[in-house]
C-alpha cells in the first residue's frame, strides 16, 4: 500500500530522474544506492538520467494488478535511456503496432496511478514514441 | 562434511483447496513424508513459504506448524525466498545435516493461494518484483516474464510455437501424475488461442494459483544406511545464487544468471555437468522460464532453448527430459512449496516409482528452484548412491 511517506520518499527519483554516480569508478544508479556495487566505492554525486533512449522490449498487458485495471491494456516497456541506464516503465499514447524493439522514446512527466479511492496521486515518469 | 540422503518424501493432490486450511495441507505432506521415511520424530524443521501473511494473513507459521505436526518444543525456521522458498528450506536443511548439527531434519514448502481474490493474489506475488522501480509502474509477473519473452524472440528468433510447445509437454507429462492440479493435455492451437495475460504470453503459458504443501526428510547417508534405505538417494550437490530483482537491472535481461550460477556451484560440488543429468525439474513458472532456465543449466547453448523443445529433445524420452512431472504448469505452483516438490519427484523417479511418466534408468537428477524473475536460484543434484 502507497502511504504519502513511501511515495514522497521516491519523488527524486520519479518526478527528476535524480540518479548517484560513483565518484570512483563513475557507475550510475537509478535508483541511487549506499555502496558501489562495482567498487565498493561510498561516494556519490548527484546527477540527472537523460530522458531519451530505446524499447529494449514491451508487452502489452492485459491482465493488470487491481491499481491499473481501470487502464488496461497497459503497454510496459524496459527502457534503455542514452547513458545505458535501464529502466521500467509504461509506453503511452501509441497504438500496439507501434511498439517494437529498437524504437526511440522520450520519457515524460505523467499520472502514473491512484492509491485507493481516496488515496495519493501518483506520478512519475513514461515512454512515448519520438515520431 | 557428512553425506546427507533424502530418506522420505510427502505431497498430496495439488489444487483449489477449499476445505483445507494452510496447516492442514503442511502436516498432511509433512506427514506423509514422516511416514515414506519411517520416522516418528524430527530434529528441527525448515519450513518454505513465500506470503502467508499477504494470502492467509498468518505469519509466524514455523512454530505454529511444528505445533500442529506434534513437535513444539523442537526448532522449526520460516525461510523466505519468494518462489525459490522451498529449495531454501530444503538447502538450510541439507547444511543443518551435512554439518552434524541435526541427524533427521524435515524440509517443507506450503502456500495456501486461494483464500484471497485474483487481484489479491496479483499482488501477493508481485511483491517479489521490485515494488518501487518495477510494480509502481504497472509491471506482474506475467509482464516481466513477457518482457524476457518478447527480448529473447526478437535476439534468438524464438518463436511462439516453441513457447507453446512447452507448455504442451508439461501438460502431456502432468496427465500423468496423480498429484497435478491439471492433469490434462493441451494442444498446441489451444495454447496459441488462448486467453491473452501479457503479450506473448496467454493464460496457458501462465502457472495457476494454487493450494499445496511438499515435504522431505534429510539424514546422514550412515543413518539411511543403518535404516536399509534401498536406494540411497543422496544430495550430490547445492547451489544457491542471488541477482537484482528488478530484472531491468541486468545487461541481459534474456539470461538467468543466477541459476547459471547456482548451476556452476551444484555441479562443481557433485563434481558432474550437464551432460551427467539424466532428468532435470526446472522452475517454469511461464513457458518462457523454461527455454531460459534450460540454456543457464548448460542442457543447450544460449538462444537455443526454444528450438530444443520444439524438437522435442525434454520431452519424456528426450535428451535430456524437462519436468517429467509435468512442471509448475501442470502440476501447480503453490509458489513456497514447489522447491520441495521438485524433489519429491526427482526422489520417485529416482527410485523408478513414477509410473507412466517414469524417466528409465535414471540414475542422477536436478532440479532448479527460482524466485521472483531469477533473483533467487537454487540448484540441487541428487544421485543413487
Amino acid at each position: 500500500m502507497l502511504t504519502p511517506s513511501k511515495y514522497w520518499r521516491e519523488s527524486p527519483q520519479r518526478y527528476r530522474l535524480e540518479a548517484a554516480k560513483c565518484t570512483k569508478c563513475g557507475k550510475v544508479f537509478f535508483p541511487p544506492r549506499l555502496v558501489c556495487d562495482s567498487c565498493k566505492n561510498g561516494e556519490f554525486e548527484k546527477t540527472t538520467l537523460p530522458d531519451e533512449g530505446k524499447i529494449v522490449s514491451y508487452s502489452m498487458i492485459h491482465v493488470t494488478a487491481s491499481n491499473f485495471s481501470d487502464e488496461a491494456p497497459i503497454a510496459l516497456g524496459i527502457i534503455e535511456l542514452d547513458n545505458g541506464t535501464k529502466i521500467t516503465a509504461q509506453v503511452t499514447d501509441c497504438t500496439e503496432d507501434e511498439l517494437a524493439v529498437g524504437v526511440p522514446v522520450k520519457l515524460e512527466f505523467r499520472k502514473v496511478q491512484e492509491a485507493g479511492e481516496s488515496g495519493v496521486l501518483c506520478y512519475g515518469y513514461k515512454a512515448v514514441l519520438k515520431r | 562434511m557428512r553425506e546427507v540422503a533424502v530418506i522420505g518424501v510427502g505431497i498430496q493432490k495439488w489444487g483449489e483447496l477449499w476445505e483445507k486450511s494452510l496447516r492442514d495441507i503442511f502436516v498432511e505432506s509433512a506427514l506423509n513424508a514422516m511416514k515414506d521415511a519411517g520416522v516418528d520424530k524430527i530434529d528441527s524443521m525448515y519450513v518454505g513459504c513465500m506470503s502467508s501473511g499477504l494470502f492467509t494473513g498468518q505469519e509466524h507459521i514455523a512454530s505454529l506448524l511444528a505445533d500442529y505436526l506434534g513437535f513444539n518444543p523442537n526448532p522449526a525456521v520460516r525461510v523466505e525466498s519468494a518462489c525459490a522458498s522451498g529449495g531454501v528450506a530444503f538447502r538450510q536443511g541439507f547444511i543443518e545435516v551435512a554439518s552434524g548439527f541435526s541427524d533427521v531434519v524435515l524440509v517443507g514448502g506450503v502456500e495456501k493461494m486461494t483464500d484471497v481474490d485474483g487481484g489479491t493474489a496479483t499482488y501477493a506475488l508481485g511483491t517479489a518484483a521490485d515494488q518501487e522501480y518495477e510494480c509502481y509502474n504497472g509491471a506482474t509477473f506475467p509482464g516481466l516474464y513477457a518482457l524476457i519473452a518478447r527480448a529473447h524472440m526478437s535476439k534468438y528468433g524464438t518463436t511462439l510455437e516453441q513457447l507453446a510447445d512447452v507448455t504442451v509437454k508439461n501438460h502431456d507429462n502432468g496427465s500423468l501424475n496423480p498429484h497435478a492440479q491439471y492433469p490434462f493435455k493441451v494442444t498446441r492451437e489451444q495454447v496459441m488461442t488462448s486467453t491473452m495475460v501479457a503479450d506473448p504470453l496467454r493464460i496457458l503459458h501462465c502457472s495457476g494459483i494454487t493450494d499445496g504443501a511438499a515435504a522431505a526428510i534429510l539424514a546422514p547417508v550412515e543413518l539411511a544406511k543403518s535404516m536399509k534405505k534401498n536406494p540411497i538417494i543422496k544430495v550430490a550437490g547445492s547451489g544457491h545464487a542471488t541477482d537484482t530483482i528488478a530484472l531491468h537491472s541486468r545487461d541481459d535481461i534474456t539470461f538467468l544468471r543466477a541459476t547459471a550460477e547456482a548451476a556452476r556451484r551444484a555441479f562443481d560440488m557433485a563434481g558432474v555437468g550437464p551432460k551427467d543429468i539424466d532428468f532435470a525439474e526446472v522452475h517454469d513458472c511461464f513457458s518462457i522460464a523454461e527455454i531460459c532456465v534450460s540454456e543457464a543449466l548448460g542442457f543447450f547453448e544460449k538462444g537455443q532453448g526454444g528450438k530444443a523443445a520444439e524438437a522435442g529433445e525434454t520431452r519424456l524420452g528426450g535428451e535430456i527430459p524437462i519436468n517429467p512431472s509435468g512442471g509448475l504448469k501442470a502440476k501447480g505452483h503453490p509458489v513456497g512449496a514447489t522447491g520441495i516438490a521438485q524433489v519429491h519427484e526427482l526422489v520417485t523417479q529416482l527410485r523408478q516409482d513414477a509410473g507412466k511418466r517414469q524417466v528409465k534408468n535414471a540414475r542422477r537428477a536436478l532440479s532448479q528452484n527460482m524466485g521472483g524473475t531469477g533473483g533467487s536460484a537454487l540448484v540441487h543434484i541428487l544421485e543413487v548412491a
